[in-house]
């Protein structure tokens, strides 16, 4: 099919010609569109109250009472289900949140812009490992880092990069790649240079040296920062390979812990759903495959555009910690990828693997033909709210979402 | 009555022929006993073997 | 009381040929009755089925899972060499992380890791393969499709693809090709030459390609179109497009044209497309009357005779004399055959000679096999009938055992008529395969063994040593499978 080819030229042309640029942190009410008081935008597909998993509903409790809507989480999982609070998935308001994925007005959104098609995507801060939200905490010292978050962090961290002109992305990926991240479950290099990048103008333009300093602390602490901002950037580069006539290109993957879903270029905004996996991984001490959640967050648009497991075999590290096999065998991960994707990324290379671009652009068609799914790296949810994170593997994107998508793509080219 | 064929005469394909086999292998290692340049793929079929799904496939040109 | 144990491993493929290997590797142990290893299809369920060899556990699976089967005598057997099966099934499966060449997996990958291939050689099951062969004309691959069992629809869909994007789409059912001297699957190394070849059959490619570079010609190209492209459902898609490559072909000075008798239809195109030509043309569709060819062409019966047209007109003479005598009241000859083509040339020179035939496969003017009695036979043992759950015999020549015993025991039989394929793609020494199997046949009168050779001495079997191996049990051993026929006529006193 001559359409599709050429639908997903179009599609990959948009994907390399994109200009990722972090350039604020805004609060949320101000700048993701259609959010509403007592909305809650959470991860993957649409998903009803009843339906979702112990982290999800705990963090939605939790962010109830840290948005000051209910006074306790009894209430707020009351309000919850009678339908006072409303869910809708953040792929529908132009952002991303990993895990969990709350997103409420009050909190500060990365924004980062795409300066080739001029549309922005939004990422609420990483609050980093432990017992956080993203996870389904919701105790005290969850509300708390959250509120400093939105109060001290996220507001100088806005204020340092509106003084920068914002910060180039990809260029910053690039070396990443050659420093051994893989941009999902290995952000070290990453957060460092965004570190770099950024603590001189904070401590510019900072009001005072105690938020300064625990602004640094925070990030510098932090090995996971920027995959929040890498999330933001996956976003703003997808979405304007929404919607192209015929092509079979991914154009989001997400769960929500209950469903994994897709989108695809040539099928608009339908979501292909099926039941989400576990993950396959390695547990920290004291807990085991019995304790953990299904698969969940959007941090899938990381694969989505040729990172994480896609680019594990700039990271080999990252292979042994997700009990994905030897070192040696990351790069065969990156081979696999390439498989069923449209072309590689000339610009994101892998040093190791003789600069071979990352595999960019996943085929449906590839996929379903060849029955291999997406490789993606993640961290593994503790399944009762509030644990935090208690492992790491790999998870496969579901099958049956990429046929389901592929039958589609074909009845509305008018194809049996 | 037969005359030798003599060298960068111009190939049947065009090009020298370079093979992809595709199932079985011992052709694989025949062609490469000639010295004929061969990839041999690691195959299984289609879309799992649904035949529903390998047919709509190849329509879309996969 | 037996036990049939089944066990589905989802989503494996093996090639069939390995499959059917290990599967007589397990029927061997002790207290197995039966082993199979097949993959889920429709088709191979049936079979597992009708062997009384599926259970529920079987019925599930899909067609990309692979089957196990064991029936032992008992559960504790099966369980056992269940294990052992486990173990060579998985020692298989370590696909990407055990080897570290790394393969591609869809044909779109290998062309992207290999951007000048340009060529697809296609073996996989016939339900998967129209797919596969789509997918490479798409990629700008030619195709070869020694798969067979696609359906007629999707034959002529990959033809007429193929010919709108110049490319060449020999096959389904072609497992015979020489292009620019390479023997391609199931083909001898034949010298060059200024011969093209283009033919349906692909031992009457390997027959006629051998005894041409065995008397002293060379051949350019050969081209295998498939068992059927010569019908008028194919229209001879192929057949055409190969005349159109040879004609354009500064190293082909003549062609050669082999096939069962074509379709009326088609047959009309295609002398009108031969009579364009300027080049001359040895047709041989075998079997065929009253052809009415352009002045560039030749028609001829045999094999035999297409070799030697196109060499000028020489014969190939047989300067040995036999010295052997068939027992009295054995009247009978019987074929046995891996080629299809060859059976059909023994066939058409027993019927010009005055015998009545009988044939599995028969030409124009043969009895059918289950209804004649007390003629000669001719078995084609590449016939679906033999090939059912095993290899084609020239592969794995075992089928022809138990044939050539029944063919002892049966006192009507003077002569066993045997072609040897060699080349390519055959088994490594089907002479010494054939030569076992006669010396554990212990009959106190028996057949006359008249035997052809088809290869040559470039060949990896060697075409001498196969002939020494035969001659080293009193095989007579003819220069041609026409040649041996008319031997097998001779001993048994009739003139041909």
């Amino acid at each position: 099919m001559e359409l599709i080819e050429q639908a997903n030229q179009e599609a990959i042309k948009r994907i390399l010609s994109a200009d990722p640029v972090l350039v604020d942190v805004v609060y949320a009410k101000d700048i993701v569109p259609n959010l509403t008081d007592k909305m809650i935008l959470h991860a993957g597909p649409p998903i009803s109250w009843d339906r979702m998993c112990g982290p999800m509903q705990g963090a939605i409790a939790g962010i109830t009472v840290f948005e000051g809507w209910a006074k306790n989480l009894k209430e707020a999982a009351k309000l919850a289900a009678e339908g006072v609070i409303t869910f809708d998935p953040n792929h529908h308001h132009d952002a991303v949140g990993p895990m969990t994925g709350i997103t409420t007005i009050s909190q500060p959104m990365l924004v980062v812009e795409n300066r080739t098609f001029g549309n922005r995507a939004y990422c609420a801060i990483n609050e980093g490992l432990g017992k956080v939200m993203r996870f389904g905490g919701n105790d005290a010292e969850v509300l708390q880092r959250l509120s400093w978050i939105r109060d001290i962090l996220g507001p100088s961290m806005g204020k340092a990069l509106r003084e920068m002109g914002g910060l180039e992305l990809k260029p910053l990926i690039a070396r990443g790649l050659s420093m051994g991240d893989e941009m999902h479950q290995r952000n070290v290099a990453c957060s460092g240079l965004i570190l770099r990048a950024i603590a001189g103008v904070m401590a510019k333009t900072a009001d005072d040296i105690k938020s300064l300093s625990d602004s640094l602390d925070f990030i510098s602490s932090n090995d996971q920062f920027h995959l929040n901002i890498a999330m933001a950037m996956g976003k703003s580069m997808m979405d304007p390979v929404y919607d192209i006539e015929g092509s079979s290109v991914v154009t989001a993957m997400a769960r929500n812990g209950t469903d994994f879903g897709i989108r695809v270029s040539g099928t608009g905004n339908e979501w292909f759903t099926a039941p989400v996996e576990m993950p396959e991984g390695l547990y920290f001490a004291g807990f085991t495959e019995a304790d953990a959640n299904p698969d969940m967050g959007d941090s899938t648009i990381i694969e989505t555009i040729g990172l994480g497991g896609f680019a594990m075999g700039a990271a080999p590290a990252v292979a042994g910690f997700v009990g994905a096999g030897a070192a040696s065998e990351a790069e065969d991960y990156t081979r696999l990828m390439g498989e069923i994707c449209v072309d590689e990324n000339p610009e994101w290379t892998i040093p190791g693997l003789n600069y071979l671009g990352v595999p960019t652009g996943i085929d449906i068609r590839l996929v379903v033909d060849t029955g291999i799914s997406p490789t993606i790296n993640t961290g593994i949810a503790h399944k009762e709210p509030g644990v935090g994170q208690v492992g790491a593997g790999i998870v496969r994107a579901p099958l049956t979402c990429f046929e389901n998508a592929l039958r589609r793509l074909a009845e509305n080219l008018g194809i049996s | 009555m037969t005359s030798r064929i003599e060298n960068g005469k111009k190939h049947l394909l065009g090009d020298p022929i370079v093979v992809l086999n595709i199932g079985l292998e011992n052709f694989s290692h025949e062609l490469a006993e000639c010295d004929t340049p061969v990839i041999q793929l690691d195959w299984k079929p289609s879309a799992g073997g649904n035949p529903e799904l390998a047919n709509l496939l190849s329509k879309l040109g996969i | 009381m037996a036990y049939t144990l089944n066990k589905v491993y989802q989503g494996f493929y093996q090639d069939s040929v390995a499959l059917m290997r290990l599967s007589r590797e397990l029927k061997e142990r002790v207290g197995v009755k039966e082993a199979a290893l097949m993959m889920g299809s429709p088709s191979n369920k049936q079979i597992l089925e009708d062997a009384g060899l599926l259970t529920d556990t079987g019925k599930a699976a899909a067609g990309g899972d692979l089957i196990l089967s064991i029936q032992a005598t008992d559960v504790d057997t099966a369980n056992a060499v269940l294990t052992v099966a486990e173990l060579k099934i998985k020692g298989k499966d370590n696909f990407s992380t055990a080897e570290r060449d790394w393969r591609p997996k869809s044909i779109r990958a290998a062309v992207r890791a290999e951007p000048s291939a340009n060529f697809a050689l296609i073996s996989v099951p016939g339900e998967f393969a129209a797919a596969e062969a789509r997918k490479a004309l798409m990629h700008d691959l030619n195709v070869m499709m020694f798969s067979d069992n696609v359906p007629l629809e999707e034959e002529v869909q990959l033809k007429q693809l193929a010919g709108k994007k110049d490319l060449l789409m020999m096959g389904p059912d072609c497992g015979t090709a020489i292009l620019d001297g390479i023997p391609i699957a199931f083909a001898n190394k034949v010298k060059n030459g200024d011969i093209g070849v283009i033919g349906a059959s692909g031992t009457g490619i390997q027959e006629v390609t051998s005894l041409i570079s065995n008397h002293g010609g060379g051949i350019s190209q050969a081209i295998g179109v498939g068992g059927r492209d010569l019908s008028d459902e194919i229209g001879g898609l192929t057949t055409l497009a190969a005349i159109d490559r040879l004609d354009n072909d500064e190293g082909t000075k003549q062609v050669i044209l082999i096939s069962k008798p074509p379709g009326e239809r088609v047959l009309t195109s295609v002398l009108d497309r031969i009579g364009q030509s300027k080049k001359p043309f040895t047709v041989c569709f075998i079997g065929a009357t009253g052809l009415q060819l352009p002045p560039n062409a030749t028609a001829v019966r045999t094999l035999e005779e297409t070799a030697q047209t196109a060499l000028g007109g020489i014969k190939f003479y047989h300067s040995e004399r036999i010295d052997l005598k068939v027992c009295k009241g054995r009247t009978q000859i019987r074929g046995l055959f891996s080629g299809g083509t060859l059976a059909a040339e023994s066939q058409l020179i027993l019927l010009d000679a005055g015998q009545a035939v009988s044939s599995n496969a028969k030409v124009p003017g043969a009895q059918d096999i289950s209804e004649a009695k007390n003629i000669h036979k001719i078995i084609d043992l590449g016939d679906d009938q033999y090939t059912q759950g095993r290899p084609h015999p020239m592969i794995d020549p075992e089928v022809r055992s138990e044939l050539l015993l029944q063919a002892h025991q049966d006192s009507n039989v003077g002569v066993i008529l045997v072609d040897v394929v060699i080349g390519f793609g055959a088994h490594s020494d089907p002479a010494g395969n054939l030569v076992n199997m006669l010396t554990e046949i212990s009959v106190d009168t028996s057949p006359i063994i008249v035997a052809s050779v088809t290869g040559t001495e470039e060949d990896p079997q060697i075409r001498s040593k196969q002939v020494k191996t035969l001659k080293s049990v009193g095989v007579v051993v003819a220069e041609s499978n026409a040649e041996a026929t008319r031997i097998a006529l001779k001993l048994l006193g009739i003139n041909s």
